[in-house]
């Protein structure tokens, strides 16, 4: 099913009698998603508001991720969070997979850049909320609710955005030499003082890499303030800017499982030492990927966090309170009684 | 003038007996002493006040656990509270209400510069947040202008903004965790490092619920390493719309100030007359304020200079000193209080796409006039939340009602350029009525199907942000099961 307008999905959701599955481009969907009827949401594109004087985007849910970037290009703008994106990949896939990329630990996470969204329930209702200006407060942030909610609570339709203006310049500065572990301390030393970091990362094969994006001389000085701040953990050197891609791991490994495991920066150094190698780091090391064997469930201390494999069978480590999944599971019979949606892997 | 529900009589019946269960669960604690309870029957929407049937002042998670158990197995409604600096009624008590208010728990639980957060219990006030991690050479960044008095835990209420929204985003996007008790006494945590937990995002409902879903005891907040510098430059204008039109043409040149203030002229008059900050003579000026290094400020300013000289402004006044920059701000930040001195006021909170305030100021201009009330502007340009104060005389009789009608047009003036009804302050009892004016009933309906999840039995703030009509059946259904209570 490929509805083209949203009253043909609401009436598509309505009539419904079994489960769905909601897909755009389908690049982002978790082991067990996306193996009920598939609800194409690649008909319902276009940009149906753009003022980048207000910084303001408003847009269908199955635009193409690469269709966006460009339009945004072509003012001189960019979406602030830095989604990452396989072929294909839709906005509304970004937004229910609250998809963020490095730039998160400067300008927030894909739901902090999403100022209103419309959605069709499980009953086939299309619900609005939110808006298109970066302040409002008028009711419920359902926008954060469906941020990231898999198409557990509703099909997105409509999204607006908060745009960013392109960095006219970037300087990408790397320790090599360094450790994940021992990475920790330089990006928490570059993430705590007045640089305004916008990536901090650790690499295999590149080692700590730190970005500084603005103004030409700002940029510049800011690099060379930080540069003398870090001497202490080892030679800094250019970095390579490509790299920031590579933070968005590899996860077609057919004997690996991909891991993601979220946490506080200074706990990452003791998580490192229960997880072997290959593993990469970013927002400072509040994100950690880890390839493990397949089937294995790595062994971690307590932490803040949670851990969750990403690719085959479901896991989520520790596993979720039960007030909190009972909090979700409530909210999941509210907004799709009939259960169409399915819950997240 | 604004409806409030009728109190429960079941409960009003019950009022001895539910204090002393109050006093037993938590001795020393209970303030029912009419005379004490005035204090809590407004907050700062002060045209409004309902004594409550009892104020509780707990000290932990615990206590308010214990407290909201205790509530909810009574069936008595609880209005949570703060610093009581709401200015849409948002922590206005009703009468069959308990007020449990965070003032005593203001306590820091732990600051971690190294994963740049502080965790708080909410009723601490939100500057002095910023007052705790300022020698490590962090602040927070949501600065509501009340942040002196305001509580955390109101913040997260209401979502709050401030001034430096546009650049550092509001509560929503410096919130990493939260301790939340639900109404049935149950203790939830929120959020994680990076604000992100492993399910939906209920820390981003949490916030913005208006004390509607539980009472945040904690919060976990983002701190931010404060930037090398900040410098503002004053800008003046001989039209209201070239002013806004130059706000346009700063964020469309890819620069991002951390402040874009808006002065009209009757504000910027009667500021001059209050505090004597020597601004220019003309119909609006905006204050721009910019951040980082030196370089980077220098560069900023010197754009935002040529950008500011093809509107053909008045006067640019670019800040070289401490001192400049403090004289700068020092009419802005007096401005609320120099308009108090017009005569009574009602502030509204509306906000619009940057790109209609042209449209939006010239429809302000033509209501005052139809309504026969001044009507000032004074309001964050750069997010287009908009601060319109409508003057009028308390003493006459009709003017608060004919203000009100005012206000609610200027908003539905909001909603219809593509904005919204309140951009900072919330929906409380102020606004409830309009909001049938931005969302359509299913829109509401989803809205309420959240509450219903957190607080089944509406007995958390229910007669606030929805409006009466719409909430009726919910909040009826509770009125109508006496038989539930214990």
């Amino acid at each position: 099913m490929r509805p083209e307008t949203e009253a043909q999905l609401a009436q598509i959701i309505r009539d419904a009698t079994g489960p769905l599955s909601i897909t755009g481009g389908a690049t982002r969907l978790w082991p067990g998603e996306g193996q009920a009827a598939r609800l194409d949401m690649t008909a319902l594109t276009g940009v149906t508001l753009y003022e980048p004087e207000a910084l303001t985007l408003v847009v269908r849910a199955g635009t193409p991720l690469e269709e966006v970037r460009q339009t945004l290009a072509a003012e001189g703008q960019m979406l602030g969070f830095e989604p990452m994106g396989a072929p294909g990949s839709t906005i509304g896939g970004v937004a229910a997979t609250n998809a963020s990329g490095p730039r998160r630990v400067q300008a927030g996470a894909a739901r902090d850049a999403m100022l209103g969204l419309r959605f069709v329930d499980g009953q086939g209702q299309v619900i609005s909320n939110g808006g298109r200006v970066m302040k409002n407060v008028t009711g419920y942030d359902l926008v954060k609710l469906l941020a990231g909610s898999r198409g557990t609570l509703g099909t997105l339709t409509q999204i607006s955005l908060r745009t960013a203006p392109i960095p006219p310049a970037t300087v990408t500065l790397a320790l090599p030499d360094l450790d994940a572990a021992s990475s920790i301390p330089a990006l928490t030393t570059a993430l705590g003082g007045p640089f305004d970091v916008s990536g901090a990362a650790w690499l295999p094969g590149h080692g700590a890499l730190i970005r500084l994006e603005g103004l030409a001389a700002s940029v510049k000085a800011r690099a060379a303030d930080l540069t003398a701040r870090l001497q202490s953990f080892g030679t800094v050197r250019d970095g390579d800017p490509e790299a920031w891609l590579l933070c968005c791991p590899n996860t077609h490994d057919p004997d690996r499982d991909t891991w993601r495991i979220i946490c506080r920066p200074s706990e990452a150094p003791a998580l490192l030492t229960h997880l072997p190698a290959p593993h990469s780091l970013d927002w400072g090391g509040a994100l950690i990927h880890v390839a493990l064997p397949q089937g294995q469930t790595p062994d971690l201390p307590a932490f803040s966090g949670h851990a969750r494999r990403i690719t085959s069978a479901p896991a989520i480590l520790p596993a979720p309170d039960p007030l909190t999944a009972r909090l979700e599971r409530d909210l999941r019979d509210r907004f799709d009684p009939r259960g169409l949606f399915g819950s997240p892997a | 003038m604004i409806q409030l529900p009728q109190p429960d009589a079941a409960v009003l019946a019950r009022r001895g007996a539910i204090v002393e269960a109050l006093r037993a669960a938590l001795p020393g604690a209970v303030i029912d002493d009419p005379a004490e309870t005035r204090a809590y029957e407004c907050d700062a929407l002060s045209a409004y006040r309902c004594a409550p049937l009892a104020v509780v002042l707990p000290r932990s998670t615990e206590e308010v656990a214990r407290l909201l158990r205790l509530c909810h197995d009574l069936r008595v409604p609880v209005v949570p509270r703060g610093a009581g600096t709401s200015l849409a009624g948002g922590s206005m008590p009703t009468q069959d209400a308990v007020v449990i208010g965070l003032s005593r728990m203001t306590e820091v639980l732990e600051i971690a510069p190294e994963d740049r957060l502080i965790r708080v219990q909410a009723g601490r006030t939100n500057l002095s947040v910023s007052g705790a991690v300022d020698g490590l050479g962090f602040f927070y960044a949501p600065d509501p202008s009340s942040q002196l008095a305001c509580a955390i835990g109101g913040n997260i209420a209401m979502n709050s903004g401030g001034a430096h929204c546009l650049k550092y985003g509001v509560t929503t996007n410096n919130l990493l965790g939260a301790r939340v008790v639900l109404m049935d006494g149950s203790v939830v945590d929120l959020g994680g490092p990076m604000g992100e937990g492993p399910g939906l995002d209920l820390l981003g409902v949490i916030c913005g619920s208006e004390g509607q879903l539980g009472i945040v005891t904690e919060a976990t907040l983002r701190i931010l390493p404060k930037p090398a510098g900040a410098r503002p430059a004053l800008i003046g204008f001989d039209a209201a719309e070239t002013a806004g039109a130059c706000v346009a043409a700063i964020i469309r040149a890819g620069i991002i100030p951390v402040a874009i203030e808006f002065m009209d002229a009757p504000c910027i008059k009667a500021t001059e007359e209050f505090s004597g900050a020597g601004y220019p003579d003309c119909q609006a000026l905006l204050i721009v304020e910019v951040e980082g290094t030196p370089p980077e400020i220098d560069e900023q300013l010197a754009l935002i200079r040529d950008i500011a000289m093809t509107f053909d402004p008045v006067a640019f006044r670019e800040s070289r000193s401490a001192d400049e920059s403090a004289r700068i701000w020092k009419g802005r930040k007096s401005a609320f209080g120099a308009m108090g001195s017009m005569g009574d006021y009602i502030c509204l909170d509306g906000t619009i796409p940057v790109t209609a305030l042209p449209t939006v100021l010239s429809g302000i201009g033509d209501l005052s006039r139809q309504y026969g009330l001044a009507v000032s502007n004074v309001f964050h340009a750069g997010d287009g939340n908009m601060h319109p104060l409508i003057i009028y005389d308390a003493n006459t009789p009709g003017d608060l009602d004919r203000a009100e009608a005012l206000g609610a047009d200027i908003l539905r003036l909001c909603v219809q350029v593509g904005g919204c009804l309140t951009g900072e302050h919330g929906v409380g009892i102020e606004k409830r009525d309009l909001m049938a004016e931005q969302f359509a009933p299913a829109d509401l309906e989803a809205q309420m199907l959240v509450k219903d999840a957190f607080d089944p039995h509406w007995l958390l703030n229910a007669a606030k942000v929805f409006p009466l009509d719409v909430s009726a059946p919910r909040r009826d259904r509770r009125l109508n099961r006496p038989a539930d209570a214990a």
